[in-house]
């Protein structure tokens, strides 16, 4: 349940000082892309947070957003998060099932009515709403009804936040994201396949101290995450410029470290902190590690035409279409020449001749 | 509609339509020149014109005569620097070569892209500045007609927008590429039933006026 | 079989002498009017290698601090008095952040009062128990 303790008293209870406290503050704000100055208003925000009450629902997912958020043993600033937060209600991760569960979630909602953070990973099938239920609730039913009382709702994951993967191509669930449905509270998008872990946390953060949504883009995405797109920000931008491109997964141009366009990259048209804050506490990205960008963090990116074809190439074939065009415009040449040729022998037979004699005549 | 969404249309259906409607009018425009015939020749030939015919489709693409030259030093100077600017841009770039793979699975090696920037400038410039002279110019004002502002619009559009698209000016990225692909689609739609033709159609009469030339015994 | 190694011009965004710039000017302002100033390493672009060469720069001075609190954390005097280099690290020796601290000392060495009131709790306990 939601503690009325404050988080400053469930850190000393758990032996952190205050001086661990200002540590987690000053990498909180740099993990919130804020300026160190930033640091004794998140303190003093946090000092006063009562851990708001979180609901997780998981919908149509396959659980990898969940497994990026909680993957450390250790504690890490994730972990901490997570045990700033009151998470009332995770079906993957909590102990109790069934109708055990449903109450504690219900309880919470009714609890904190009004107050509750509603976070949401998975799309919604609309179609059947048999394709997925959780304790016979239909998912769709489960997140109008938990939505009614949240102060806001974070869609983790591309699924939730656009579709995602059940909603490719030909969506044979009716898959649709959570802002498709709920429309009149507000939505924060954290996209991605799975997003970053740094920037979930980074979110449910900036909610937790300043109280307030993170400014979002036209894609209901914090800017100060997606605010940049891969290639404005990745290290093999120079061979971008200079034109040298990797042809294949393993040629001398992919060794030397080439840009990957040629190879599908999706880079410049993704938005994403992958290229800054990269995975594994700034380890690598899929760029550095050598595949190209798969655009995760963008609506329909499983329909963008290929991860292994270039931006510049069409998403669907043309040549069937271009070769019937081709035929048709044959065959409609062929008739405008046939009717061409009639006109012109009618204006030749018609044609008649004069001679001088018959323009003296009739001046 | 979304930026993401844009783009996809564009780079899917949108692509497909064009194309669609490109191919038609190409083949359609080829079927109703030939088909018209030629008026049968009853001279007797002093030479073969197959020869003459060729070569001339290749001395074409130098510059004219000196008097021709003097007297229209600006737009043939301006027409080469676009011609020239425009093939470079079109082909020689590293993503459109791609996009050729794709539809022909035909490749061929580009230029640095810095290199085609360059190129992709002076066609810009060299456009406006054609414009500027059929505007102020006042045999060219006169002879102007919307077909003529039409083509030259289908034709700077994706050269500026895809400066723009390159460089990430002024809107984001994703919006400046779906617009560049639309306005080549646009290009493609309005292509086969406009004076640009000529890209296709100089092959045809080139070889025609230089076969009849040869044919009356002109060297060629 | 071999592979030729090429060596490749090292990137560069031009932001090492800026920077120090910076801290020299921070230092002014902490002298004059004891004004303190922190430069988030982690958001300014910087190429592989430049941060190694601002430190080799500053250089070593006399003063290594280890906080063990959520995690190490190394806290060290460069070689230019009142110029603090802190990392801080996670219990699995991750960095989570790096700052250019101008000050007399870094606000993390000082006790903090909240602590110290804990601690004279724990001292109130000890005393009773004796």
């Amino acid at each position: 349940m939601a503690n009325d303790k404050s988080l400053i008293e469930i850190l000393k209870n758990r032996g952190v000082s205050r001086r661990a406290f200002l540590k987690f503050c000053t990498t909180t704000a740099s993990m919130m892309a804020l300026p160190p100055s930033m640091v004794p208003a998140i303190a003093s925000a946090l000092e006063k947070a009562r851990r708001p009450s979180v609901i997780w629902l998981s919908f149509q997912e396959c659980t990898g957003c969940t497994e990026s958020l909680t993957r450390s043993h250790t504690p890490t600033i994730e972990g901490l998060i997570f045990d700033a937060i009151s998470l009332d209600y995770h079906h993957t991760l909590q102990a109790a099932s069934g109708d055990a569960a449903e109450h504690a979630r219900e309880e919470a909602m009714k609890e904190n009515y009004g107050n509750y953070l509603l976070v949401v990973d998975g799309s919604i099938p609309l179609d059947n709403p048999g394709y997925s239920t959780i304790a016979g609730i239909s998912n769709l039913d489960m997140l109008k009804e938990t939505a009614k009382g949240a102060a806001a709702i974070v869609s983790v994951g591309s699924c939730a936040a656009f579709g995602g993967l059940p909603h490719a191509n030909p969506n044979p669930t009716g898959a649709a994201s959570v802002s498709d449905i709920i429309t009149d509270k507000p939505i924060i998008n954290v996209p991605g396949c799975p997003p970053i872990p740094v920037v979930i946390t980074g979110v449910f953060l900036h909610y937790l101290t300043l109280g307030t949504i993170p400014e979002l883009d036209e894609l209901g995405r914090p800017k100060a995450f997606f605010g940049q797109n891969i290639h404005d920000r990745c290290y093999r931008r120079p061979f971008y410029e200079r034109g040298q491109f990797a042809e294949t997964f393993d040629d001398e141009g992919a060794k030397a470290g080439w840009c990957l366009y040629k190879l599908g990259c999706k880079g410049p048209v993704t938005y994403n902190a992958c290229a800054t804050v990269k995975w594994n506490q700034g380890t690598s990205f899929p760029i550095e590690s050598g595949h190209g960008c798969l655009g995760c963090s963008e609506p329909n990116f499983w329909d963008m035409g290929g991860f292994y074809r270039a931006l510049s190439e069409p998403i669907l074939d043309v040549h069937r279409a271009a070769g019937i065009a081709a035929a048709v415009g044959a065959g409609a040449g062929l008739a405008v020449g046939v009717v061409n040729q009639m006109k012109k022998k009618r204006a030749q037979s018609k044609h008649e001749t004069v001679t001088v004699d018959d323009f003296k005549e009739e001046a | 509609m979304t930026s993401a969404e844009f783009l996809l249309w564009v780079r899917g259906p949108g692509l497909q339509i064009a194309t669609v409607i490109f191919a038609f009018g190409i083949i359609l425009r080829f079927f109703e020149i030939f088909m018209m015939g030629r008026k049968k020749n009853l001279s007797a030939k002093r030479a073969s014109g197959t020869g003459a015919g060729f070569r001339t489709v290749a001395t074409r693409f130098l510059p004219a005569d000196s008097e021709t030259m003097r007297r229209s030093i600006f737009t043939i100077v301006a027409g080469y620097i676009f011609h020239i600017g425009l093939f470079v841009t079109l082909f020689l770039f590293v993503p459109h070569i791609q996009l050729f793979d794709a539809l022909t699975g035909i490749s061929w090696p580009g230029l640095p892209t810095p290199v085609v920037d360059f190129f992709a400038v002076i066609s810009i410039i060299a456009l406006l500045a054609l414009m500027w002279q059929r505007l102020t110019k006042p045999v060219l004002r006169l002879l102007s007609t919307g077909h003529d502002h039409l083509v030259w619009t289908l034709t700077f559009l994706p050269l500026l927008t895809g400066y723009l698209a390159y460089h990430h000016l002024f809107i984001p990225y994703t919006w400046m590429l779906a617009f560049h692909i639309l306005s080549v689609e646009l290009l493609m739609i309005l292509f086969p039933f406009t004076k640009l033709m000529h890209a296709f159609t100089l092959f045809v009469s080139r070889w025609y006026t230089g076969s009849m030339a040869g044919e009356k015994g002109v060297k060629v | 079989m071999t592979f030729p190694v090429e060596v490749m011009a090292e990137p560069w965004t031009g932001n090492v002498q800026p920077l120090l710039h910076e801290v020299y000017h921070a230092l002014k302002r902490l002298l004059e009017s004891g004004e303190v100033t922190v430069i988030d390493l982690r958001a300014l672009p910087l190429a592989p290698g430049e941060e190694a060469k601002i430190e080799e720069k500053l250089g070593k001075g006399e003063v290594h601090a280890r906080i063990d609190a959520l995690g190490p954390s190394e806290i060290v005097e460069t070689g230019i008095a009142g110029v603090w280099l802190v990392t801080h690290y996670n219990a699995e020796e991750e960095i989570l952040g790096r700052y250019i601290e101008i000050c007399r000392i870094p606000a993390i060495l000082e006790s903090q009062d909240q602590d110290i009131e804990y601690g004279m709790d724990d001292m109130e306990a000890l005393l009773e128990t004796r």
